[in-house]
């Protein structure tokens, strides 16, 4: 152990008032407020790992934090961003300032020599250059995949674009879009993809069009993350390590609501969505492997008793029938719980895969049966895809009728609800005042195992306006708001 | 002299130590695996590796082993997995014989006290891990595999590095071994046991290193033909597949590229030889579809590649 390594240790451990272990509370606080379960043994098991690393190691300080605080894969984003407002201010200033040294050509050269001598002042570096010019600099960086000239210049562009204003309490995305839309990196990956052609001695093929146009688009992409994190450390230099890790905070995967997640929140979810349907397929298999016992089986336990004299000393159960569960989902796919139809059908696709006899039904105003688009098929996409485009769930006017959609049901499909089945419905329960048909669900709720309601609105709106859900869940065993995973994964194992 | 000191202390010097030696059992860590293999053994406590499947997260337990020196005790996780196959056993016939020959001469409650000895202990591999003499690494495979109630048989040896058998008291380790335990994510892991231990996640690698891990593993490759190939699984990685290639599927397929010696990767090669990649039919026409220069022309190339 070097002994730099063992001063630290000895500072942040024993030293109460040490500022890095201020420092680390506030990070620890910060992490929980963000929604990450850190227990006390893992906070101290933090303190102690980062006294076995060399402090100004920033990556290793980052992974010795990540590995003993964060046990969850999918809370690892919000961790980085937790950790990048408190720990950046340190350390990667003077990164960027070693390396530009050794790694700038000879006419950028002059350039960082400038910015070195004013970097202090808020690195006003390459000031000089016009806006055309520091486009060239950047298609250059870009091409040549030179990191250290792209960091540099990501700083570069925020300082001129991006506008920021000292306390003006925005979120960082303002000034992200401001800075992208002025470097207008589309047209760069055109101007790239143009020049690797032609540098090219032959013409590219198909394949190696897509790899260079794939190579690029992550210089890009590594490029708009470094401009994200140096808003961010600009904004944490103004504002301050709390106020910022407030703004920033997001919720958690399992906690992003379904109607309002976007796009690449929504990728996540489908990512989650699978372990879940495993998880609860292997749970309903153990059940069945494990739960042992049946009702009394009165036959054998008086035919048993009879070696006892008589005397039913010993009962026998009847071996418990492995129950199949049948299972029907009717989901509304309408324009007000668009995002959450999206969902639905990942869902449901996932649902299918995973149980033997799965019914699935999707509606708006009419009704349609989809399962055979949802089942053997092997790629989701191509299956939401049929669903959307060839399923019938349109009537009259393609604004949801849940009335209308539940008699189709009851009409075609009805007699198929056995003492087996459960049936999910999937909705926001708005009728636009229609006739709510209720009855039906009153019989189905008759015929079949259990019925249930998830409901993608939060508890509050339900009963409001055209939603009729009071009406229709006196009638289920039960109806859920499931706004998020976390909320599908409770319901889960209460219908297991 | 130093060697045993170093035993006894630590195993590792610096996590710069821990990357070269790993990359000399040709296992190409990147910083966080190096740094959190490192703290195991500084904080002793068991890693936790998740990550998707072929990504080397068994890999880097056994390259510790070997980097190490140290034997490696490894637990395949199961299904109705217990502790008579995870701890240890009694040594039943062995008892029985002690009994049916000492009957006559001794008194039972001797023999009693003698039959729960350690003489007639079978040892599992958990306790096998702890109780060996020689430097072991422990690996516990696929933990998400057993029931969460199994779990916590695992707690106290991780926490405590001793295993408690009712019959003999509690059984102290000789030595606290550094233990890997891998999940594929197929189930949440109680909390109990994630808070014991430290948590890696080995994602598929980058380009940079990906290529690396093509050099070290096939001698002989050409280096342009392994950027080519690391380029490609880069892109089919980023399409939206049932199944990613694994980093194991990128080796075999280079495998395969040497072997038919091809030296520069086109569209037909690449359509020809990608159900080594991927495999399940949509993907792999997914693929193709992304990739060829004639999409058309899907059918015909399969065909002659299954001839």
């Amino acid at each position: 152990m070097s002994s730099t390594s063992e001063l630290n240790g000895s500072t942040s451990l024993e030293g109460e008032e040490s500022p890095l272990l201020d420092l680390l509370n506030g990070f620890i606080v910060e992490l929980r407020l963000a929604g990450l379960p850190v227990s006390l043994t893992e906070s101290l098991d933090a303190m102690e790992a980062v006294s076995h690393i060399p402090i100004e190691d920033r990556d290793a300080f980052k992974y010795a934090l990540g590995a003993t605080l964060v046990k969850n894969y999918s809370h690892w984003k919000s961790f980085e961003i937790v950790f990048e407002v408190y720990f950046s201010i340190r350390g990667s200033e003077y990164e960027i300032q070693e390396n530009e040294l050794e790694n700038l050509t000879e006419d950028e050269l002059s350039e960082a020599q400038h910015q070195q001598g004013e970097a202090p002042s808020g690195g006003g570096a390459m000031s000089g250059l016009s806006p055309e010019e520091l486009q060239e600099m950047l298609f250059r960086a870009l091409l040549n995949g030179d990191q250290a000239l792209l960091r540099l210049l990501a700083r570069q562009s925020v300082i001129r674009y991006a506008g920021m204003e000292p306390g003006r309490p925005v979120g960082g995305t303002y000034y992200l879009y401001r800075t992208l839309r002025n470097l207008d990196l589309d047209s760069m990956l055109d101007r790239l993809m143009n020049e690797s052609r032609e540098q090219a001695l032959n013409e590219l093929t198909q394949l190696e069009e897509r790899l260079e146009q794939d190579e690029y688009k992550n210089r890009i992409d590594e490029l708009k993350k470094q401009i994200e994190s140096e808003i961010r450390r600009s904004l944490v230099a103004d504002r301050g390590v709390e106020a910022m890790a407030r703004t920033l905070r997001k919720p958690l995967p399992e906690d992003v609501d379904f109607m309002h997640a976007s796009r690449e929140e929504m990728a996540n979810l489908r990512r989650s969505l699978y372990p879940l349907t495993r998880k609860l397929a292997a749970r309903l298999a153990r059940r069945r492997k494990y739960g042992r016992r049946g009702p009394l089986d009165f036959r054998k336990t008086i035919r048993h008793s009879l070696s006892y004299g008589g005397v039913p000393a010993e009962p026998k159960f009847k071996y418990p029938r492995p129950s199949k569960p049948e299972i029907m989902v009717v989901a509304d796919i309408s324009g007000s719980v668009a995002a959450f139809a999206r969902f639905t059908l990942h869902l449901l696709y996932a649902i299918s895969s995973q149980f033997s006899k799965v019914r699935s039904f999707v509606f708006i105003d009419g009704l349609d049966e989809v399962t055979r688009f949802l089942e053997g098929v092997e790629d989701i996409g191509e299956a939401v895809h049929r669903v959307n485009t060839e399923a019938d769930v349109v009537w009259v006017d393609g604004h949801s009728d849940y009335g209308h959609a539940f008699s189709v049901f009851w009409e075609k499909y009805g007699k198929d609800i056995g003492p087996k089945t459960t049936v999910l419905i999937l909705g926001d329960a708005r009728n636009n005042y229609h006739a709510s048909q209720s009855w039906i669900l009153k019989e189905a709720h008759h015929k079949a195992r259990k019925l249930y309601w998830l409901n993608p609105e939060p508890r509050a709106y339900w009963d409001t306006g055209d939603s009729i859900l009071g009406e229709y869940a006196t009638y289920c065993d039960g109806a859920y708001e499931v706004r998020n995973l976390r909320q599908l994964e409770t319901f889960i194992e209460k219908l297991v | 002299m130093k060697d045993t000191l170093i035993q006894v202390d630590y195993r590792f010097e610096d996590v710069t130590g821990v990357r070269s030696g790993l990359s000399d059992v040709s296992y190409l860590a990147d910083d966080g695996i190096a740094g959190i293999v490192y703290l195991a053994d500084r904080l002793a406590k068991p890693v936790l590796i998740e990550g998707p499947a072929g990504t080397g997260k068994t890999q880097l337990a056994k390259s510790v082993a070997e980097m190490s020196g140290a034997r490696l005790i490894r637990l395949q996780c199961y299904e109705g997995l217990d502790e008579s196959k995870a701890l240890y056993e009694w040594n039943y016939k062995k008892q029985l014989l002690r009994i049916q020959a000492e009957n006559e001469t001794r008194d039972w409650n001797e023999i009693e006290d003698d039959l729960f000895s350690e003489d007639f202990l079978l040892s599992r591999p958990l306790l096998e891990a702890i109780r060996a003499e020689d430097p072991v690494v422990l690996l516990i495979d696929e933990v998400d595999r057993v029931e969460i109630e199994t779990e916590a048989l695992l707690l106290e040896i991780l926490s405590e590095y001793q295993v408690s058998i009712p019959e003999l008291g509690t059984v102290e380790g000789n030595q606290v071994p550094l233990v890997f335990l891998t999940s594929n994510g197929t189930r949440e892991l109680s909390e109990a046991l994630k808070r014991r231990c430290l948590y890696l996640y080995i994602d598929y690698p980058d380009l940079e290193r990906e290529r690396e891990i093509i050099n070290a593993k096939i001698p002989g490759m050409d280096e342009n033909l392994a950027d080519q190939i690391a380029r490609i699984v880069r892109s089919i990685r980023q399409l939206d597949l049932k199944k990613h290639p694994s980093v194991s599927e990128t080796l075999d397929w280079a495998k395969t590229l040497l072997l038919l010696g091809i030296e520069k990767i086109d569209a037909d090669v690449a359509t020809e030889t990608v159900n080594v990649l991927l495999k399940y039919r949509s993907d792999i026409e997914k693929a193709i579809k992304e990739f060829a220069d004639n999409p058309d022309s899907i059918e015909e190339t399969e065909e002659e590649g299954a001839a």
